[in-house]
């Protein structure tokens, strides 16, 4: 079962603020999807091995050398709000 | 020791230590990396983790990794591949930090660290592996904010990790200043903890004694030297009896260093669920490593400190306190070695470099690669002392000035009138001035008291403003008033 | 016929024999998106005339008008996935296919609406309004691209790119009637499209016919350094491939496909189009592929757990949207994270960025996500084995023609089953293409699906083209006004 304390912790991970009827709403709508997921649960697979890249590609990388950097109103352009070149943020508390 | 007092309880600690590797640019895109620039001059879409963007391994990253995995006796993994590390905080910008799981660069390494004078502790370090840096964040009390800066966001690090085999304070500082050392041998990083290039963090528990079963740890950050890793965990242990005796358990959690007030206090436990959902990084394919590039790579490794320590010992016939000096800096010993190829009293250079080279370095808190000192300034100094054209007292004038000004020691004894005066002529008109000025001190030497001589020769270098040579002088005084 | 009812090898011969110039096409398909935009809403955001026809480079070798999904960057245009949470985010960059196209001279008309995050299968889940099918316009045009081939469809672009991770281009054209090809894995660079499953995600083409599918992807096709995952293989010229002739080859029909609940309309269209093909010489043969059952539930575990981290940077503190805590609620950091994502993120986004940290979550992390990788590679192996034995596969592109609007809206589930007959492709990697294969008695359009063996999308136009030669679909316009 997939209870609404699932879905606000899963919400919380998620970073996501749900009021309550979206979270009765969203733990029904999980709960169905997640119930149809668990037919993989028929299929034996301890000896498969996980495909997590599609192609068999290997060492793809790049040389050391230098790109041009944007300046810093490019980078701050579409900042939210800023401040002496930062991005300014509600307090972090520490 | 604290630890010796409590018997009951053994500590054990791991550290965690973050090398910066010093590429010309990020891990996974072209920025330079730059130290000191304004906020946010140094990124790009890439490392800002602007949406559709997409990393590419800088492959000096990987070399370097390798290279210090094979200074720390590390095997080389031969299958390795990248994972996302979730979590949300403003100075992540994809909200995820690109690192390795369970295929990391290096497994199982060890260093040898040193307990007393000739005995060693193998300490083995689980793993290594490779992530990129997260950005800088200044909290602003006055607006109430935090302020980020991406700057240092994508710099390639190296997070080395040891197993909890460390039981003390004290080891544990012995086995960051062996691994720093070594690692400085690597050529692949500063290696300097005030400046960030080296950091570490100290998982610290205590058992009591005889029992297998690991402690509750914390974990300790906010570490920037060596003293603060030494007295944290000092505080730590301490902190920790004091919690169990009272009765009380241990809670798992992350502590902040305040090196002001030298205690360690608990970062406020976050209230939202945390979570790493550790996954392969589809952005980036796997990467195999052949045993052909690891040779290749092992070829660059010249020496490790303690092999180097072992050679100067034996090629150059110093002491093995004066090795140990050496190298600490590896620029230091390469100075060494490289003075005495024109200068062959190896004993008396290493003396003056372990003696007056690094007092003169210490006064000025810098190090010998960041001077403008070449070994042939130091070995004509040498040769113009050996020669008599300098006394030892000049010397040391001239090696203070050629560190200041890096011209050579022959300019400077000439520019400032510092040879030495030898001229018997000049040598005998001063003894005489000092024999009618010193009718007393005559006497005592005259009936025997020889010491005095000193007190002569002394007056006779301040009327020369230490031009004289000290020698002769002294084989003046004593013709004239001992054997007259 | 008007210039923007014509297909790109049309128009280029057109502009090659000065009967029209390129801008004349523009003009045209502007003019037409001022009609029928209204009823459609296939664009985001249409780009302003006087600026578009002021870079119309007449002697380009294809100044094409053509429509991005809106999830493609373009510099300095906005780019939003059809997502309040990225309003007035504009790239610094292009997407290495925008580069392509801009050097070909393509004209880029607006960014196409599609589902939010291409999450759906409908465009029906977009912060910018629901597309109309221009077949239909009670009906969805699919999606997620819903907007690129509608756009399309609706004479509004001569072609359009969208974006593939689970039948995201082939789904919305087969139901829009045109044609739209999903390339291998590899072959496109991803540099520059948003990303929703970066494992899963590829770029494609959507055109009137093949013809126009092989043009344009030989522009969008090759490797590109900025992209780990694109694979440095020579890219044929695909028009090569566009010969009327299936001779000898040998056409798989899985099993598993012509399942009950197929719309016996869409069943009875591939059947006729398989029974077309044998006639030109093509032989066809019964093959299993096992585990399509399993393959929407192995996707939904894939996708959405690597949506969930690929959606971690929307969380307002650089750019696009950023929302504070209500007055009841306080405004800490960690209330700028959830009110921002609680307000930017459509209903089916929160869905599938929940279902995707779920799957991945400590606990749950091996039952879901790893063992979804894991029945990813028994698809895959299924695959494999019919392309010992095949040198293509065909099935229905979905079960269904274009469903109504609001018909599967508030049941996610079932929507996601009309992704069926396309997900094993996005699983395994292999290039496949949807071209149109007759209409319902509705006049909705069928989709017909060809799959090949990885890099092997000459197959798909050979094949295609064949079809293509001994059918009127793909010259089918619709007419609206």
């Amino acid at each position: 079962m997939f209870t609404e304390k699932d879905v606000k912790y899963i919400a919380s991970l998620s970073r996501i603020h749900l009021n309550e009827e979206q979270t009765a709403q969203f733990s029904k709508d999980l709960e169905k999807i997640l119930s149809y997921v668990k037919k993989l649960e028929q299929l034996d697979v301890s000896d498969v091995k996980p495909t997590s890249h599609v192609l068999p590609l290997k060492n793809v990388y790049r040389n050391d050398e230098i790109k041009p950097s944007l300046t810093q109103e490019q980078a701050l352009k579409f900042s939210v709000e800023q401040h002496n070149g930062s991005f300014k943020v509600p307090k972090v508390i520490e | 020791m604290t630890e010796t007092t409590q018997q009951q309880y053994e500590t054990v600690i791991g550290l965690e230590v973050h090398l910066q590797l010093s590429t010309k640019t990020k891990i996974f895109c072209g920025c330079a990396i730059v130290f000191g620039k304004a906020p946010n001059t140094q990124t790009c879409p890439v490392c800002l983790g602007l949406p559709g963007t997409l990393p590419v391994l800088n492959k000096q990253v990987l070399d370097y990794s390798i290279k210090v995995a094979i200074a720390l006796n590390f095997s080389v993994n031969s299958f390795i591949k990248f994972d996302r590390k979730n979590y949300y905080y403003p100075d992540l910008p994809k909200g995820y930090q690109i690192s390795q799981f369970d295929h990391p660069i290096a497994s199982d390494g060890h260093i040898m660290i040193p307990i007393g004078e000739n005995n060693f502790k193998r300490i083995n370090i689980t793993r290594a592996h490779m992530e990129e840096d997260a950005g800088k964040l200044i909290h602003d009390n006055a607006s109430n904010a935090s302020l980020v800066d991406y700057n240092r966001t994508g710099t390639p690090l190296l997070e080395i990790v040891s197993e909890p085999e460390l039981r003390s304070a004290q080891e544990a500082y012995d086995y960051l200043q062996t691994l720093k050392l070594t690692l400085q041998y690597c050529n692949v990083s500063d290696c300097d903890m005030e400046k960030g290039s080296l950091r570490c963090d100290a998982n610290v528990s205590i058992r009591p004694v005889g029992e297998t079963e690991l402690g509750t740890k914390t974990e300790l950050k906010n570490l920037n030297s060596f003293k603060a890793v030494k007295a944290s965990i000092e505080y730590e242990v301490k902190r920790q009896k004091s919690v169990l005796e009272a009765g009380e358990k241990i809670i798992q959690e992350t502590r902040l260093w305040d090196e002001n007030k030298l205690i360690s206090q608990s970062m406020r436990s976050k209230e939202e669920a945390h979570d790493y959902k550790y996954f392969p990084e589809p952005d980036l394919v796997p990467f195999t490593i052949e045993a052909s590039v690891i040779d290749e790579i092992a070829k660059t490794i010249v020496e490790g400190p303690q092999e180097k320590r072992e050679r100067l010992v034996k090629d150059y016939a110093i002491s093995d306190y004066d090795a140990r000096i050496l190298i600490q800096d590896p620029e230091l010993s390469r100075f060494f070695e490289e003075c005495t190829k024109t200068y062959k009293d190896t004993k008396k250079i290493c003396n003056w470099i372990n003696g007056q080279v690094l007092t003169e370095l210490n006064s000025r808190k810098t190090k010998i690669a960041n001077i403008s000192l070449k070994p042939e300034n130091l070995t004509q100094l040498m040769d113009q002392l050996d020669s008599g054209v300098i006394n030892n007292l000049a010397a040391k004038d001239v090696l203070g000035l050629m560190i200041d000004s890096g011209q050579s020691a022959d300019t400077i004894i000439k520019e400032k009138g510092l040879a030495q005066v030898s001229d018997d002529g000049t040598l005998d008109k001063i003894v005489d001035e000092l024999i009618q000025e010193h009718q007393t001190i005559v006497t005592q030497i005259k009936e025997g008291k020889e010491s005095a001589i000193g007190f002569l020769v002394g007056q006779a270098m301040r009327k020369t403003q230490g031009k004289a040579n000290p020698k002769k002088i002294g084989d003046i005084i004593k013709r004239r008033l001992l054997h007259a | 016929m008007n210039y923007n009812e014509l297909t790109a090898h049309e128009i280029l011969e057109n502009i090659k024999a000065k009967k029209c110039s390129a801008s004349d096409v523009y003009n045209a398909t502007y003019e037409h998106i001022d009609k029928v935009e209204d009823k459609v809403n296939a664009y985001v955001r249409v780009a302003p005339k006087e600026d578009t026809t002021s870079s119309i480079d007449e002697t380009a070798s294809t100044p094409i008008p053509i429509a991005i999904k809106d999830n493609i960057c373009i510099e300095n245009k906005e780019t939003t996935c059809s997502s309040q949470i990225l309003k007035g985010f504009t790239a610094p960059y292009n997407a290495t296919v925008i580069d392509k196209l801009k050097n070909t001279g393509a004209i880029f008309v607006g960014h196409a609406n599609m589902d939010e995050f291409a999450f759906g299968s409908s465009t029906e889940n977009s912060s910018c309004g629901v597309t109309h099918n221009p077949w239909n316009l009670n009906h969805v045009p699919g999606g997620s691209s819903g907007g690129s081939t509608a756009a399309v469809a609706a004479n509004e672009a001569i072609w359009a790119i969208g974006s593939d991770t689970g039948g995201s281009i082939r789904q919305p054209a087969s139901f829009c009637g045109v044609v739209g090809l999903k390339p291998t894995y590899g072959r496109v660079s991803r540099y520059g499209l948003l990303a929703f499953a970066s494992s899963l995600d590829q770029i494609g083409p959507i055109t009137k016919d093949m013809t126009d599918s092989a043009l344009l992807l030989n522009i969008l096709a090759g490797y590109d350094p900025m992209d780990s995952t694109s694979a440095n293989i020579d890219v044929p010229d695909y028009t090569q491939s566009l010969v009327n002739d299936v001779k000898g080859l040998k056409i798989g029909i899985p099993k598993e496909f012509f399942i009950d609940g197929i719309d016996p309309e869409v069943k009875d269209g591939v059947n006729e189009a398989i029974e077309l093909l044998k006639k030109q010489g093509a032989s066809f043969q019964e093959v299993s592929l096992p585990h399509t059952e399993y393959a929407v539930a192995t996707y939904y575990i894939v996708a959405t757990a690597e949506a969930s981290s690929n959606l971690a940077r929307y969380d307002g503190v650089q750019y696009g949207q950023r929302k504070m805590a209500s007055e009841t609620r306080k405004t800490k950091l960690v209330d700028m994270y959830e009110e921002t994502r609680a307000q930017g993120f459509g209903e089916e986004t929160k869905r599938r960025v929940m279902l995707g940290t779920y799957c991945l979550s400590s606990g749950y992390y091996d039952d879901y996500y790893l063992k979804g990788l894991k029945v990813r590679t028994l698809i895959k192996n299924d695959l494999d084995k019919v392309f010992e034995e095949c040198d293509a596969i065909i099935t229905p592109t979905s079960p269904t023609t274009a469903f109504k609007i609001g018909e599967k809206a508030k049941d996610p589930l079932s929507m996601y089953l009309s992704d069926i007959f396309t997900i094993s492709a996005n699983l395994s990697g292999i290039p496949a293409v949807s071209l149109p294969c007759g209409f319902s008695k509705a006049g909705l359009p069928i989709g017909l699906q060809i799959m090949a063996k990885p890099f092997d999308e000459q197959m798909l136009f050979k094949i295609g083209y064949t079809y293509e030669q001994q059918t009127p679909w793909h010259k089918k316009r619709t007419q609206l006004t």
